[in-house]
């Protein structure tokens, strides 16, 4: 018996698949989304309980030797524990910058996957985007025990995480769009961005207080989607506080914003992808 | 009984290329833009090809290199969309298998089976249920848990056809694979075709070797540039694909002997 979604038209006249066609067509793969996801975390964690902590070695260590040079070389007044104000906010950068990054080149990846088998070609920025998220959870637990060991207090704030993390998860699905679908048709964006994730770790507050930027450079910084969106992350862990409200607007925005343009954008150029991979 | 089956009417399929050849890079594409050489070329893969492969046909898709076999196989895939043209394809569309491509190298032989059920839309529990008779058919014994990589080619695509073959598609595309293997494994993969013969699924497979397309197929279509030149019954075509390539290289030899 053959059900009536399994039958494919392709049809010079409807070139352009919409967006809702678009979404069922995902839905019907979450088969696929699930499969994607457990293959990301079983390469990255390589099955195994030891894979596991080894993987959390590595931030670890990047956590005790930024703590250490920016706690005592490099010293900000008035940030107290420094570890907790750097690690709530550098965890977070670490998912975005890593996402954004791993799904530009997860479509060229992917690119063999495509000139096989009818895939929503979304599938696998979004998949990206929830094995990032993933691991972003589990990353928070090495920072939950230095905080442990610092003594920082655990307030009850931290059960925002869960909304903070989706609504920045949003905003990197939107740029992951917006990056994988140029890196497509051009091999150079991917270095390009390299430079300016850079650029916008230095725009962001993440390794020192908004407090130490000059008054005419202070737009930049609260100019910068980044900054709010961290913040969700970083206050009901530091401050052990809700974010205030405006905070969580500009947040949504921003996620909003993100994600209908890449959206539009990677749904415009994907039609073209089969001769660019 | 599968009802499935691949209908082309009038489908052709232009692509546009950079005349200067592909651009790869941003700076490239702003310097060519800026000294307004950006300038186009349109290729034409199919042109106005038009078949029905009802249910329990196999198909033989035979040509030249660049004759667009390839390109056909993907638009029937549902991968490519025509330029003019509609293609309707009715049943479950299982992955091209060719040589090379579509496995996770790192992955092992077991976890690339759920993987590749997974793009079919079958569930763990679905493929749990027939992942031993995978393992069986493709041969791979305590292979299978190694990593992808370590495999030789013909034990990729064994394992390749074993999965495709048994998640039951209704609509199975082969590009190049039916000579890989030894002879032994080569009447199973046969005896495994005609089996879907018989359950109706629509097979479409493209072969330089014509002696694999007279054994499983049961018709045939001869592309030359993208143009259908013949389609019909398997001898018939085959026959008239022989003809016209003994009269080009007539024409060749002459050609070497003129000059």
């Amino acid at each position: 018996m053959i059900e009536c979604s399994s039958t494919v038209l392709v049809n010079a006249a409807e070139h352009r698949v919409g967006t809702i066609e678009e979404l069922r067509d995902l839905a019907r793969h979450s088969h696929l989304l699930a499969s994607l996801v457990r293959r990301d975390l079983t390469v990255r964690y390589k099955r195994s309980v030891i894979g596991f902590f080894w993987t959390m070695l590595n931030p670890l260590l990047l956590m005790i030797i930024l703590t250490i040079v920016f706690s005592t070389i490099f010293k900000f007044e008035g940030i107290e524990p420094y570890a907790v104000y750097f690690l709530s906010e550098y965890l977070v950068f670490g998912f975005f910058s890593q996402t954004t990054v791993t799904s530009m080149t997860s479509l060229s990846w992917n690119g063999g996957l495509m000139k096989k088998v009818r895939v929503p070609k979304s599938i696998f920025a979004i998949s990206t985007t929830i094995s990032g998220l993933v691991n972003l959870c589990l990353a928070y637990i090495p920072l939950f025990i230095i905080m442990l060991v610092l003594d920082a207090p655990i307030r009850p704030a931290v059960l925002f995480l869960p909304v903070a993390f989706l609504i920045i998860g949003v905003f990197t699905l939107g740029v992951s769009f917006l990056l994988s679908a140029l890196a497509v048709y051009f091999e150079d964006v991917s270095h390009m961005y390299q430079v300016a994730t850079i650029g916008l770790m230095y725009m962001t507050p993440i390794i020192y207080p908004i407090s130490i930027i000059p008054y005419k450079f202070l737009w930049l910084v609260r100019g910068n989607p980044l900054t709010h969106l961290f913040k969700l992350a970083r206050d009901p862990i530091y401050l052990g506080q809700l974010p205030a409200m405006h905070v969580v607007q500009a947040s949504v925005i921003s996620a909003v914003v993100s994600l209908v343009i890449g959206w539009l954008v990677f749904h415009r150029l994907s039609r073209n992808f089969y001769h660019h991979l | 009984m599968n009802e499935a089956s691949i209908e082309f009417r009038n489908v052709s399929l232009d692509y546009k290329l950079p005349t200067e050849g592909r651009i790869s890079t941003i700076k490239e594409w702003a310097i060519r833009r800026l000294t307004r050489k950006l300038t186009y070329r349109w290729m034409r893969a199919l042109e106005d090809v038009s078949f029905t492969a009802e249910s329990g046909v196999t198909l033989g898709v035979i040509g030249h290199n660049g004759a667009g076999k390839s390109t056909l196989l993907r638009v029937a895939a549902g991968i490519l969309q025509p330029s003019a043209g509609v293609a309707t394809m009715r049943g479950e569309i299982a992955p091209i298998i060719e040589l090379g491509t579509g496995f996770e190298f790192e992955l092992s032989g077991r976890e690339n089976i759920f993987f590749n059920g997974a793009l079919l839309g079958r569930s763990w529990g679905d493929m749990n249920e027939r992942v031993n008779e995978i393992i069986e058919f493709s041969e791979l014994g305590e292979f299978i848990d190694n990593p992808i990589r370590t495999y030789s080619t013909g034990m990729v695509v064994r394992l390749a056809f074993g999965i495709a073959t048994t998640v039951d598609p209704s609509i199975l595309l082969l590009d190049e694979v039916l000579s890989v293997g030894d002879q032994r494994f080569q009447a199973k993969c046969n005896r495994r075709m005609l089996d879907f013969q018989d359950r109706g699924v629509t097979t479409v497979l493209v072969s330089h070797d014509l002696s694999a397309i007279e054994r499983i197929c049961t018709e045939c279509l001869w592309l030359d540039h993208g143009r259908l030149m013949a389609g019909g019954p398997v001898d018939e075509v085959i026959s008239k694909y022989q003809v016209w390539i003994e009269k080009q290289n007539e024409h060749q030899a002459m050609a070497v002997s003129r000059s």
